[in-house]
């Protein structure tokens, strides 16, 4: 995609503002990624928490073991085992989407953790008052867990979003043309390294704080008593 | 040929990630302690360097920073030997992570007896060393344990800057056998026994620390 590309390398000035268009590009496939991966992340983390609280033990204990495996072992090579590994077994997709549902698999192991923290912060007497009161499940779960449990569960999962935004230059060793990838391609045409790795690493910190600030302003703003659920 | 003829070269894979791991665990609770020491009692000047610090080595990614210190660096005249480069990249990493533990722990002694040590005429080091310290430690354990983990799980990057790392091994015993399934799936396993045999050590660790072993006592009190 860069050939007919020429960098001005003059200066530092004129090499980062010529560069700049294309690690923006790099950008949004960055924050697309980020937002794929999160997206996995909070689906599957629930799924693997309510497997978790499964009545059968050995579902219960299955899910433990996945959800540890999963964190206790690396994002890249993780990446590798689906990069490669998925094939093999027929299932194509793009690099984009395995890079994705890599990075959706490993923080669904945190944000599991996080729902679960988030549902047993609820007292075992509001179950049982629950029960009491003849509520369904259903009912105990939307009107009576959730709307408290979700307060305490959005500071974690915006922590967790901030963190997967930093991991994304991962995808860039299985060719997706993320922010890292691109400025690693042009410092490699151009053997200055200096400047897009720096700008990638400045445009890395502007995102963090901005994103930290945003979050503190969120949970400033969220209720402490609860959210309704309907 | 068979993948499992490639196990010694995968364990040799795994001796470097362990001992990339372990010194950048070492190095950052240095740097974890020198920095959030600073953010606590650096007054104005030393504490703002400190919280720079913590941004700046949180805040951009660990892969853009290894890049940067193996890539950019030597451009401007200061180059490691990549192995070097890793673990001050990891320490350096893990470091401003725990800065951030230091400072909760440290911050989170109550005043009280801070007042107490300002009373009985203790200096500033005396408090920090007899009073805060040994009390904050206790309380950093548990975080220093996942970011141990952590350490482990990001050293894989290493691998990037042609270091033979386990990763490393995986993928070049993959480039010759082609047999992705197994090699990722022991390599995998490796990983996770490695987190084990970590969170083993960290729990020790954390027994000792508890029992007050950290801070000896002087013979007379």
């Amino acid at each position: 995609m860069m050939y007919g590309y020429e960098w001005d390398t003059t200066t530092w000035l004129t090499y980062a503002t010529s560069i700049l268009p294309i690690i923006l590009i790099g950008l949004t496939v960055t924050l697309k990624a980020a937002a794929a991966g999160f997206a996995i992340a909070l689906v599957l983390g629930l799924v693997f928490a309510l497997l978790r609280r499964s009545r059968i033990k050995a579902v219960s204990w299955a899910t433990a073991f996945v959800v540890e495996f999963l964190r206790d072992t690396p994002l890249l090579v993780q990446l590798f085992f689906l990069y490669y590994v998925l094939p093999e077994f027929g299932i194509v997709l793009p690099a984009f989407l395995t890079g994705a549902l890599a990075l959706g698999l490993q923080y669904a192991a945190y944000t599991s953790e996080v729902y679960r923290g988030g549902i047993e912060a609820i007292p075992r007497g509001q179950w049982e008052a629950a029960t009491a009161l003849n509520l369904t499940r259903r009912q105990t779960y939307l009107d009576i867990v959730l709307p408290q449990a979700v307060p305490r569960i959005v500071p974690a999962m915006g922590n967790y979003l901030v963190a997967m935004i930093k991991e994304t230059p991962v995808l860039s060793v299985v060719t997706v043309l993320e922010m890292m990838g691109l400025a690693n391609m042009i410092s490699e045409r151009t053997f200055e390294y200096l400047v897009p790795l720096t700008m990638v690493g400045l445009i890395f910190l502007l995102l963090t704080l901005i994103c930290s600030a945003l979050l503190h302003r969120l949970q400033m703003a969220l209720p402490k008593a609860g959210i309704p659920m309907r | 040929m068979d993948w499992t003829a490639y196990l010694p070269m995968l364990w040799q894979g795994a001796v470097v990630t362990m001992t990339i791991t372990l010194a950048a665990i070492a190095v950052g609770i240095v740097f974890a302690f020198v920095f959030g020491v600073m953010r606590v009692e650096g007054g104005p000047i030393l504490s703002t360097v400190a919280l720079c610090y913590t941004e700046v080595f949180r805040g951009t990614s660990l892969f853009v920073q290894l890049f940067w210190f193996y890539y950019a660096l030597p451009l401007v005249g200061l180059s490691f030997d990549p192995v070097t480069t890793g673990i001050l990249v990891l320490a350096a990493h893990a470091g401003g992570y725990g800065s951030e533990i230091v400072r909760g722990a440290l911050s989170s002694v109550s005043v009280q007896q801070l007042e107490a040590a300002r009373a009985l005429n203790f200096s500033r080091l005396q408090t920090l060393f007899r009073i805060s310290l040994p009390q904050a430690v206790v309380e950093m354990m548990p975080a220093f344990g996942n970011l141990a983990i952590e350490t482990l799980k990001l050293s894989s990057l290493v691998s990037l800057i042609s270091i033979a790392d386990l990763t490393f091994s995986a993928q070049s015993i993959r480039n010759i056998t082609l047999d992705s399934a197994s090699i990722y799936s022991v390599t995998l396993l490796c990983y996770f026994a490695m987190s084990l045999l970590l969170m083993v050590g960290v729990r020790l660790i954390e027994r000792f620390v508890r029992r007050g072993n950290a801070f000896p006592r002087a013979a007379h009190s």
